[in-house]
């Protein structure tokens, strides 16, 4: 009897029908899909996408030219130089990132004293040339400028578990 | 007209292509040379209304025949200086062998047994006769023994050359596929109760 | 016969023969797109919807991508047979379509007698289209042998095994039909399966249905059978060193295959272009036929959707060991049923050549 069964099963493909009807039910199944440019998926406060320089409310900006973003940074991707300012403190002349080299780790926002520079959940600033893609001074303090909202309810939002 | 311009159009490729076959230096062109002269015999044939042998012509020769042909000829490393030396070593057999076909040609033809008026006329039975039903009929009743005996000497051949190539080797391990098809889960997994 | 006959002739074939070409061809596009669809559903997701509403133009973007493409020629290969492999595996797989009947029709009235839709009705139709899709293997075997490479080579081996190896099923499997139907024109066999599904050789021939279909997918190189293509050990088999429009001709020729497999199978099992019950016999022949075709041409994709790869002694132990036997008894079978007397009755209700 045990044979006559599966000696049918064997010739009527039935496993093959099992995975068929499997196969089946899932083609009318809820799509998972997440159609990129109108969806989103949602991103944690701690996302490390493009880089920022902050400014203080009064417009003042953060970085006080510790350099230890540069020094912690384990692809060699920041560069500082920096000069004593009219008033007598330290401002940075130059600080550049090449993202080209930044492999977003995020141990520059950590080092940070004075939480100048942070990693904001901005992913899209793909490019056409590399060129554009060494980010400078200015550019860094367009992007701060641009994404402060976002930026303090990120830090906001990630504090209680410092 | 319009036929007899078709079988010069056949014919004569067919005599082109079988030129090409012996000419060409690389055997792949060889090959689709005498591929090429299959499907003008097949045109040929369908001229004839023989249209089931014209298509057997193409199924058996063409399909599989000259497939496998191509596929022993793919495999061959073509060494082109040795093959020149050796088609001059069998250029007088070679002659020989088309001296004598040219005179058993001529032979036939002078014979008078190939002549339009011996010969029945070829005519077009065209749809009113379906000659796979008169060859299939002929074939399973007036030439049965022949046609069984050639089936059994194909039959002794196809079993004669697995024997000689067959090889089991000992020290390779093979798989018993009929045992893995059949094979079920309560034959292999086993529930264990574990003491904790 | 004047030359106005011979020209009116010659353009409507070229019509006829437009007439099948074309909708193949775009079908051929539009598979890629439902099966790219199909698939993605299957996987919980939604496929390609982004070219045009619900992405239907997305086949003539991939078209004229693979158009613009470069099509290389690597140095070391056999030129000619290059570019020629894949006109030769096209070739095949369109000519087969003169003889598929799709349908009958009496042209809105206009003509007397009803004709049936072929380019060429011809009697020996069902070995035309076994001979001509035999040929098919040459553009595979010549593109892997003219690329020089080990991989386009070991693919065009294999392809060549296998497709040999199942034609012979195949044509087993039609011998059953033939003995069913008593002739081998399709339209015939189409006839011999008229008035409903009780009629249709899938009841009688259901080991054979199954047989032919698998054995379509091998012969196409489709999913559970596509070892000729085995990303893992080929990269892709015969397609390796084709780029551009050469590989896109490849593929067309594998999805025409496809097509003719599922119109082979609805036409020989499941009565063509008859509907299922007589009582629906207002829809035209043509959609039912086209509808049955496309039902395949879904399994077949829903298959792909499906079922792993085959190993390679697996595929050749199916092919010869399985199938072969069957079709062989089965055949055996039909023979008994037909030349003993009771048993005769039975059959003898599929054989309409039966006095």
């Amino acid at each position: 009897m045990q044979m006559i069964k599966r000696a049918f099963k064997t010739w009527l493909l039935w496993e093959l029908v099992i995975g068929l009807s499997l196969t089946g039910r899932y083609m009318f199944r809820k799509k998972i899909t997440v159609e990129y440019p109108e969806q989103r998926t949602p991103l944690s406060p701690r996302f490390r996408g493009l880089h920022a320089l902050r400014r203080y409310d009064s417009g003042e900006e953060r970085c006080i030219a510790c350099k230890l973003c540069e020094v912690v940074c384990p692809a060699l991707a920041i560069v500082i130089e920096s000069k004593e300012r009219q008033d007598g403190s330290r401002r940075t002349t130059r600080y550049d990132i090449d993202l080209t080299k930044c492999i977003y780790c995020g141990l520059c926002q950590e080092a940070c004293p004075v939480d100048a520079i942070v990693e904001t959940q901005e992913f899209e600033y793909a490019t056409e040339t590399r060129d554009a893609l060494y980010y400078t001074k200015e550019m860094l303090l367009d992007v701060g400028d641009r994404l402060e909202a976002q930026i303090t309810a990120n830090l906001k939002a990630d504090e209680r578990y410092r | 007209m319009l036929e007899a311009g078709f079988f010069y159009l056949f014919a004569g490729l067919a005599v082109l292509s079988g030129a090409g076959v012996v000419l060409v230096r690389n055997t792949m062109y060889s090959v689709l040379w005498l591929i090429f002269c299959f499907f003008n015999s097949a045109g040929l044939f369908f001229l004839l209304d023989a249209e089931f042998i014209g298509i057997v012509l193409i199924l058996i020769y063409v399909g599989a025949v000259m497939v496998l042909f191509m596929f022993v000829i793919m495999m061959l490393e073509v060494n082109r200086e040795k093959y020149k030396e050796m088609s001059l070593q069998y250029l007088p057999a070679g002659a020989m062998i088309a001296i004598i076909l040219l005179i058993e040609f001529i032979g036939a033809s002078a014979s008078g047994v190939f002549n339009t008026e011996t010969i029945a006329a070829v005519g077009h039975l065209g749809k009113d006769v379906n000659n796979t039903v008169e060859i299939g009929k002929i074939l399973y009743t007036q030439y049965l023994l022949g046609f069984e005996i050639a089936a059994i000497i194909l039959l002794v051949a196809l079993v004669g050359a697995i024997v000689l190539t067959l090889r089991t080797r000992k020290d390779a391990k093979y798989q018993n596929m009929t045992k893995q098809v059949k094979t079920r889960r309560e034959d292999r997994v086993r529930k264990v109760r574990l003491e904790s | 016969m004047a030359w106005s006959d011979v020209g009116l002739t010659t353009l409507l074939w070229v019509l006829e023969i437009l007439a099948i070409a074309v909708p193949v061809a775009l079908s051929v596009a539009y598979i890629t797109y439902a099966e790219r669809r199909v698939i993605g559903w299957v996987q919980v997701r939604k496929g390609c919807n982004r070219v045009g509403p619900h992405g239907l133009l997305q086949p003539l973007a991939d078209g004229l991508k693979l158009f613009l493409k470069e099509t290389i020629i690597p140095t070391n290969s056999n030129k000619l047979l290059f570019v020629a492999a894949p006109v030769i595996a096209l070739i095949p797989a369109l000519v087969a379509f003169a003889v598929v009947p799709f349908g009958e029709t009496t042209f809105f009235n206009v003509w007397e007698t009803t004709h049936t839709m072929a380019i060429a009705d011809l009697n020996v139709g069902i070995l035309y289209i076994m001979a001509i899709s035999s040929l098919s293997i040459y553009g595979i075997l010549i593109g892997g042998w003219a690329s020089n490479s080990k991989y386009a080579l070991i693919g065009a081996v294999r392809a060549t095994c296998q497709m040999i190896s199942y034609e012979i099923a195949m044509g087993f499997a039609l011998v059953c039909v033939l003995m069913l139907s008593g002739s081998m024109n399709l339209s015939a066999i189409v006839h011999a399966q008229d008035g409903g599904f009780w009629h249709w050789y899938i009841i009688p021939l259901f080991p054979m249905f199954l047989v032919y279909f698998i054995s379509g997918c091998a012969e196409t190189g489709r999913t559970p059978f596509d070892l000729i293509e085995g990303e893992a050990e080929l990269v892709a088999g015969h397609m390796v060193e084709y780029s551009g429009m050469w590989f896109a001709t490849f593929s067309l020729a594998e999805y025409g295959a496809l097509i003719l497999i599922s119109l082979m199978t609805s036409i020989l099992f499941l009565g063509g272009w008859n509907a299922p019950i007589p009582a629906l016999d207002f829809i035209p022949g043509t959609i039912w036929l086209l509808a049955k075709t496309s039902f395949f041409i879904f399994v077949f994709i829903w298959i792909r959707a499906t079922f792993p790869r085959y190993r390679y002694d697996q595929m050749m132990r199916l092919g010869w060991k399985v199938f072969l036997p069957w079709t062989l008894a089965w055949i055996a079978v039909l023979g008994i049923f037909t030349y003993t007397p009771f048993l005769s009755d039975i059959i003898g209700y599929y054989q309409p050549w039966r006095p």
